[in-house]
């Protein structure tokens, strides 16, 4: 049954998913759980779609579209507002034009461009 | 564009195509959340997770039946006029309420569309199996529950209401609610098309919106980073379901992403705080604790201290750490702290910052402030690496921290706080603390710091203190 193969299929995908998330989010840093927060806020906006693909369906009634409508535009901002506010508070992070006389260390200097492993 | 009803899940050439863009779409997510682990690489992590949704977006747009663009438009339209200048205008102390409201209305979506497709379920011909049932209800309770929540959570960081509401027998009543609630959902899942589903149906649906308001109340101020926090993990999760009832790879995955990840981060909080997550949901924190405290009664008097007093510590001192918390971030002292670090390094005073991981009202609260003021990264230095050296800091200044710093979670056995890792301020020769007033701190625990021999007390608004000092020390 094609169904049932599916249902299988997106939970095996579930588990995964799980896994790759804690592990993923398990290497970043006490400095960055709150740009992480609101990362991962952003993408569970994802739900929009749900409300795109439903809003496409026949038989909705001016009650349902008037629903789909908020609920796409609640998606939207969920998605807009996560990515924006994560960008703005990540970039304060990112290496001063100045960096501090004394404590230039280099380190968080823009060029190197890689995950600055440091904690 | 193509006529097929994606719900069925029919597989057709343009599906296969969709899963294709749906899976570049989470491995850039993936690729973006692995940015996160340091602070270089982060801003890019995040536009890379920002290009998965577009291609994510447009992919299902390909996909969509024609005729409600206008519709989708619409809603696409409200949300960007309401969500882009939110995001652009917030104050970075603000940011911790924004992450709730944003949550907040991920979860209403995720609530929303589950109900529509459940009623529409429901009331087909074919009716739907007890599992997309399940799913839909799942997705309908958590997304519902997650957006009160979130509200609540918003208006105590807001402000309002902020101390915990509890009364006797509460989380009794609350588990009856949850009892009833969860009947209903099973009760439903296998009667999705019986006459009574729809009443029983938005029963169901205003008793989740009512449970989590219920459940947020009782919890303070203090701990809506671990609430906030868990509820974005519930919206995941509602959206991973959701997913899976219309039998959407994206949502399934970048659902159960966020849940995963949501619930680690929330443990990690609570690890942080040496507290279980039951003891922060249900222990009503404050409430019981703070009678206890008081009995305990605190020896020692308290010692106040005028700025120019400060001033003089600090200038003539070797090593100073800055303690801060949530008050520095209510008074948007940041700029004026990094003033007078600044001023202090020009005279030879190394400055460094503590960071207590839970300090301020989101994990990494204070990082992203600093890091607003342009204080450098390096000078942040996390708990656990700075406290061994406490004992050679001259001067510890604690801007509006509390709880992070009360000795009593390492010397009280009755205290609720009891455990939890803190920073040894008191542990430095002398330690002033910048406070308002005498009021107890988020959680109502009396503060041992502010009692002990070697701590002065500088009272007043921190922002107009810390002018103060800067001023001082630039005239000594």
């Amino acid at each position: 049954m094609i169904l049932a193969s599916v249902l299988t299929t997106n939970l095996a995908i579930l588990v995964l998913a799980g896994f790759v998330g804690f592990i993923v989010i398990s290497k970043v840093p006490n400095t960055l759980h709150t740009p992480l927060m609101s990362g991962t806020n952003a993408i569970h906006g994802i739900v929009l779609l749900g409300g795109l693909l439903v809003v496409g369906l026949s038989g909705n009634s001016a009650f349902n579209k008037v629903i789909l409508v908020i609920a796409i535009a609640f998606g939207t901002i969920n998605i807009v507002g996560g990515f924006l506010v994560t960008d703005r508070m990540l970039e304060m992070f990112k290496s001063k034009p100045k960096p501090k006389a004394g404590a230039g260390e280099g380190k968080d200097g823009g060029g190197k461009g890689e995950t600055g492993g440091e904690s | 564009m193509i006529g097929i009803h994606p719900v069925m899940g029919t597989f057709l050439q343009a599906q296969s195509f969709l899963d294709v863009l749906y899976i570049i779409a989470f491995g850039l997510f993936i690729q973006g959340l692995r940015g996160l682990s340091g602070p270089t690489g982060a801003v890019r992590g995040n536009r890379i997770a920002a290009v998965g949704m577009l291609i994510a977006i447009i992919a299902t747009l390909l996909n969509v039946n024609e005729g409600n663009w206008g519709l989708i438009a619409l809603g696409i339209a409200l949300g960007a006029a309401v969500g882009i200048p939110a995001a652009r205008q917030v104050k970075m102390t603000a940011m911790p309420q924004m992450v709730a409201l944003f949550n907040g209305l991920g979860g209403g979506a995720a609530a929303l569309v589950a109900s529509l497709e459940f009623q529409r379920g429901a009331h087909s011909l074919e009716g739907i199996t007890a599992f997309i049932a399940g799913s839909m209800l799942f997705a309908t309770l958590i997304g519902s529950l997650s957006f009160s929540g979130s509200i609540i959570a918003y208006l105590k960081l807001e402000g309002k209401f902020e101390k915990p509401m509890t009364f006797a027998g509460q989380n009794i009543l609350n588990g009856l609610i949850l009892l009833v609630i969860l009947g209903l959902c099973g009760w439903l899942t296998f009667n999705a098309s019986s006459s009574n589903a729809t009443t029983a149906f938005i029963v169901m649906f205003s008793l989740a919106l009512f449970f989590g308001i219920a459940m947020v109340m009782p919890i303070g101020g203090a701990d809506m980073p671990v609430v906030i926090s868990l509820l974005n993990s519930f919206t995941g999760l509602a959206v991973a379901a959701d997913g899976f009832a219309i039998h959407n790879l994206a949502m399934v995955v970048a659902g159960t992403l966020v849940g995963s990840s949501g619930t680690l981060l929330t443990l990690l909080m609570c690890k942080a705080m040496n507290r279980p997550v039951t003891n922060v949901l249900f222990g009503a924190f404050g409430s019981s604790g703070g009678s206890a405290a008081a009995a305990t009664g605190v020896a020692g008097t308290v010692k106040p201290i005028q700025a120019d007093e400060v001033a003089l510590l600090l200038a003539y001192a070797q090593r100073v750490v800055v303690v801060p918390g949530y008050g520095m971030a209510v008074a948007q002292a940041q700029h004026s702290v990094r003033e007078l670090t600044e001023e202090l390094g020009k005279r030879g005073v190394e400055v460094q910052f503590a960071i207590h991981p839970v300090a301020g009202r989101m994990p990494g609260h204070m990082n992203v402030l600093l890091a607003e003021a342009n204080v450098p990264y390096d000078q942040l230095i996390e708990m656990e690496a700075i406290n061994p050296s406490m004992e050679r800091v001259d001067v510890c200044l604690v801007i509006g921290a509390n709880d992070v710093v009360n000795p009593a979670a390492r010397e009280d056995k009755s205290s609720p706080i009891y455990g939890m890792p803190i920073i040894d301020a008191d542990h430095c020769k002398t330690v002033i603390v910048m406070k308002r007033s005498m009021a107890a701190g988020f959680a109502g625990i009396e503060n041992h710091l502010f009692y002990k021999d070697n701590t002065r007390m500088l009272f007043g608004d921190a922002k107009a203190s810390l002018n103060a000092l800067v001023a001082a020390v630039k005239a000594s």
